[in-house]
């Protein structure tokens, strides 16, 4: 599998699209990332904002590696910790190019890991978040003009709260792309200001919406006020997702959005685990939103309101059909659906994923102790 | 709707009246000068009795503008029959002007800030506080019966204000406003002993508890439109309950989240005349018995046109609602999460619908059946579930649009958030519906082409203007270059609102547009390179705009500064960022004529040139 992009090499190009890292984007999930905003991930990319195209495939690597070295100020003190943190853990590889000095040498080391393309680190990032990325650095930087002006006002940009790696990669992106933005733009990258303030602008919202990991919320750069949608209205839809963020350790009363994806699908969806009561309903309703596949799933062969599998069942699902259904509990660790009780279930359940069955297998023992611990 | 449709039929009879009537004006001034008339020909012509109850049933400002540019007893005419003032530019006069003009006002509609601040592009502390206006109100018009704002500022102490300032009150509608909390509201259903309407729809509240509702007294009767689905706190359930049990003429009720099917079933029974309606939470378990209580609820209530709320939706229970849905002209089902199954089973049941705003989960199969089984469809608005969520890649493209106009030739106004789009798909679709009067479409990716082709969106928007000759309204989007506005400034005769967002190659393509588009009153430009070579191309067009919105374009405080200084009856105000200099980007840009001159309260951050 090759590295997941997040195309930190790939930012002078400004991600626009070197066929080179065309579907780079294959990672542990088995899903094709697309990213219509901006990054190289996909050739989906070569039809998204395309309106830097030329000055910035001319540009090379290099280059824009350089000028995005050492930015000073670049990084606002507060992200520093976080960046160790997340970072510390993950650097094993040396820095491919020199860095310049940085006021705080924690702060270069953080910096060691982008630069030197360190795509392991934030690829364990990305799979730590389970989020795509934050990913509209790229290109369509200059857009930023817009955003930053409004950094200062207390809807500011979309940079809320991230992960510091992600967010260093955003800002440092930021950087070349926008230099060469300012070719066509015409106008001065003004300073970034991408600080980290907690904002009531739309990208608090988001921290809403993703709703996969208690800990850190999506990595999501965005353009403020984009789309153009009334904040009432993201608040509103947010907080409806917004189920998983926990008071007391149980979710809110109120919708449980959790995100669901299949194996070779180009698309996620969403669905409110509240509505369903059951595992064969939920199972029906996957059934019929990714319908092309068969779901080989508990409960619709088990007798009904029998929820706890059996091992002999189990093993009967894993080889009598194509994919399984399984979920990313709280601990992270991917079960297969149909272990706990319903309402545990939905309690636990923070993802769900439509796997094929060859790649379940490694899963149904480990299922199956985690069931014998809890019994 | 069909109240605002035959009032606009009876508009433009009257409109034609005038016109008959203003030919005869001429004639008589004519008669009157040429040295044979006489003042008995003059007077039997045309009473002035006649022509005072003529102007006095005409509804719409534009054509009370319209007749008080006849001549100065026509002006006069109208002044003082003139009720209703629509202010779209709380800072293009001031409240003073307002009030000399027009003696006898009873209701007034003030729009205030730039639509772009509803997407946070505008500072909190930007202005458009009503404070100012209901002080002189309070003064001038004490008989005041209606207020009706959208995008102001309104804070606790002026609805306190307002409610304790006016007796007669009845109506307010706050829309898209901020600067006050639930305490406001308190205030006012406490005082406002004659309040008819309370329409609180999608502000910035600071929600501080339900407790306002219970604030009604219960001598309270007259209540007929009451809409706090925005006001998400729980309320007291039987406070509502029994004013909903006294105002026997309620006919338009939404709830918020906070009150549930089997209270939403309660609050039926009481309110069987309801045309409106906004549920609470439709998901509650039910049992067989109330889930029966609930659709013979909804069978006695026939009078119920528009359908709304429906948060947190179980698809289980939609049927409950078919009862109403055969008569449903206006179905929002914008913040319920529906899969295009769910929806397909409501619509069979939804022959009349007019208007129908839906959420992206229902995906192209889900717009299939509309265009399947709404045939009168009108109005449709699709919104995305998940607009920042890059992962989530559902949602409805081209097909889903193509879809609907094959099977809804009466479209003429969409709002359509979709991922991808095509320039065939947007062809087809005014080929099939070509009386588009508002096309909003939006592809989320800012500057992203036609998918297929990889073409800009150029094709697309220019077959919009060719084809849909009564189009008001426009936003682009997408990878458009200056052919798009070319196209535009040729062919949009009756264009009045454009909406521009990351699109456009030189100035050339917003020259374009001010150069051709006769009715423009609003443009609102964000991303764009436009620079100070087109914002000086519009000089004299300005004047006859209500406004002009530029951000994030290349325009330079200098440019703007020769703006202000060519057009001294334009407001140019530029929305500074800290530390930036003076003569460099100017970053946000507002500009709207006014008569009231600059605005005294103006924060630091936005300097009027």
């Amino acid at each position: 599998m090759s590295p997941p992009l997040l195309g930190v090499e790939e930012e002078g190009q400004s991600n626009i699209s070197s066929p080179s890292v065309d579907c780079i984007s294959q990672n542990g999930l088995g899903l094709k990332e697309r990213n219509y905003l901006g990054l190289s991930d996909c050739s989906s990319v070569d039809s998204s904002g395309v309106s830097l195209p030329e000055e910035n495939k001319s540009k090379l690597n290099l280059k824009a590696t350089e000028l995005r070295l050492g930015l000073p100020g670049s990084q606002s003190p507060e992200r520093e910790p976080e960046l160790c943190l997340l970072n510390s853990g993950k650097l094993d590889e040396k820095p491919l190019f020199p860095l310049l000095p940085s006021k705080d040498g924690i702060c270069s080391s953080s910096q060691k890991s982008v630069v030197s393309g360190n795509k392991r680190g934030f690829s364990d990032t990305m799979d730590g978040f389970s989020e795509v990325k934050g990913s509209v650095y790229g290109e369509k930087n200059w857009m930023f003009h817009g955003a930053n002006s409004d950094s200062e006002s207390p809807q500011a940009v979309g940079h809320g709260k991230y992960p510091g790696n992600s967010g260093v990669n955003v800002m440092l992106s930021a950087r070349p792309s926008v230099a060469q933005a300012s070719v066509k733009k015409d106008g001065p990258p003004n300073a970034l200001q991408e600080r980290p303030h907690a904002t009531t602008g739309t990208n608090l919202k988001q921290t809403g919406i993703s709703n996969n990991n208690s800990s850190a919320p999506a990595a999501k750069a965005q353009v403020v006020g984009w789309p153009p949608i009334r904040s009432f209205r993201t608040k509103t839809l947010a907080t409806s997702s917004k189920n998983n963020d926990e008071v007391d350790g149980k979710p809110g009363p109120g919708a449980l959005f959790v995100k669901v994806s299949m194996a070779g699908a180009p698309y996620l969806r969403k669905v409110d685990l509240r509505t369903y009561s059951t595992y064969r309903e939920l199972s029906s309703a996957l059934e019929k939103m990714f319908s092309c596949f068969t779901l080989g799933q508990c409960g619709s062969h088990g007798a009904p309101g029998k929820e706890i599998l059996s091992e002999s069942k189990l093993k009967d699902l894993l080889h009598g059909s194509e994919y399984v259904l399984t979920y990313e509990d709280k601990d992270g660790d991917w079960m297969l659906v149909g272990d706990v009780p319903w309402e545990m279930f939905i309690e636990t359940c923070k993802r769900l994923k439509i796997m094929k069955s060859s790649d379940a297998i490694g899963l149904a023992p480990r299922a199956m102790e985690k069931s014998k611990i809890v019994n | 709707m069909e109240s605002s449709k035959l009032k606009r039929e009876k508009d433009s009879q009257i409109s034609d009246e005038l016109n008959e009537l203003r030919m005869e004006s001429s004639e008589l001034k004519k008669a009157r000068d040429s040295p044979i008339s006489d003042e008995s020909y003059r007077r039997s012509s045309f009473p002035d009795e006649v022509l005072e109850r003529v102007i006095s049933l005409l509804n719409s400002h534009r054509d009370r503008s319209s007749v008080s540019l006849v001549c100065k007893d026509w002006y006069n005419m109208e002044r003082w029959s003139r009720t209703h003032v629509f202010i779209g530019n709380c800072y293009s006069v001031s409240p003073e002007i307002v009030a000399q003009r027009f003696p006898k006002i009873r209701s007034v509609t003030l729009k205030g800030k730039p639509r772009f601040s509803d997407f946070n592009l505008v500072p909190q502390n930007w202005g458009a506080d009503v404070h100012a206006w209901l002080v002189v109100f309070a003064a001038k018009y004490p008989f005041l019966e209606e207020l009706r704002l959208k995008r102001m500022t309104i804070s606790d102490a002026s609805l306190e204000f307002l409610a304790s300032s006016f007796p007669n009150f009845k109506a307010l509608s706050l829309l898209s406003c901020d600067g006050f909390s639930t305490n406001g509201l308190a205030a006012i259903a406490t005082h406002c002993k004659n309040l008819t309407e309370l329409d609180i729809h999608e502000n910035d509240i600071d929600d501080k508890g339900g407790g306002w509702l219970s604030c009604f007294p219960e001598s309270f009767t007259s209540l007929e439109v009451l809409n706090f689905a925005n006001v998400t706190s729980d309320i007291n359930f039987d406070a509502l309950e029994r004013l909903t049990g006294r105002c026997k003429s309620m006919r338009v009720l939404k709830v918020n989240r906070s009150i549930s099917l089997e209270q939403l079933q309660r609050l039926l029974a009481n309110a069987p005349h309801l045309t409106e309606l906004g549920t609470g939470s439709f998901s509650q378990e039910l049992t067989p018995h109330q889930y029966e209580d609930l659709e013979s609820v909804f069978n006695n209530c026939k009078n119920i046109h528009t359908l709304s709320g429906l948060w947190e939706v179980k698809g289980l229970y939609l049927p409950a609602l078919y009862p109403v849905s055969t008569h449903l002209t206006f179905l929002n089902l914008s913040y319920a999460v529906l899969q295009s199954d769910e929806l397909a089973k409501l619509l069979v049941h939804c022959p009349q619908l007019r208007r129908l705003w839906v959420l992206d989960t229902v995906d192209d199969k889900g717009l299939e059946a509309v265009g399947s089984n709404c045939p009168l469809l009108e109005e449709l608005r699709v919104f995305p579930a998940d607009p920042f969520d890059e992962e989530i890649v559902h949602g409805v493209t081209e097909a889903g649009f193509v879809a609907v106009s094959y099977g809804c030739p009466r479209l003429h106004y969409v709002l359509y958030f979709c991922r991808q789009m095509t320039n065939a798909a947007v062809t087809t679709v005014v080929q099939n519906c070509p009386n588009f009067t508002h096309f909003r479409l939006c592809i989320m990716t800012p500057g992203q082409p036609d998918y297929l082709t990889n073409e800009p969106m150029d094709e697309a928007f220019g077959a919009v203007v060719k084809t849909c000759r009564k189009l008001r309204r426009l936003s682009v989007s997408g990878y458009l270059t200056d052919l798009t506005f070319e196209h535009i400034g040729r062919y949009a005769k009756n264009l009045e609102t454009l909406s521009v967002a990351f699109a456009g190659s030189s100035d050339w393509g917003m020259q374009c547009v001010l150069a051709g588009c006769p009715k423009l009153r609003k443009l609102e430009i964000r991303d764009c390179p436009f620079g100070n070579a087109a914002l000086l191309s519009g000089l004299e067009k300005y004047e006859s705009m209500r406004s002009l919105w530029m951000s994030a374009c290349n325009v330079t405080m200098n440019g703007c500064r020769l703006l202000a200084r060519e057009m001294p009856r334009l407001n140019v105000e530029v929305m500074k960022e800290e530390g930036s200099d003076d003569d460099g980007r100017a970053d946000k840009v507002y500009v709207y004529r006014s008569i009231a001159g600059r605005r005294r309260d103006a924060p630091s951050s936005v300097l009027t040139l």
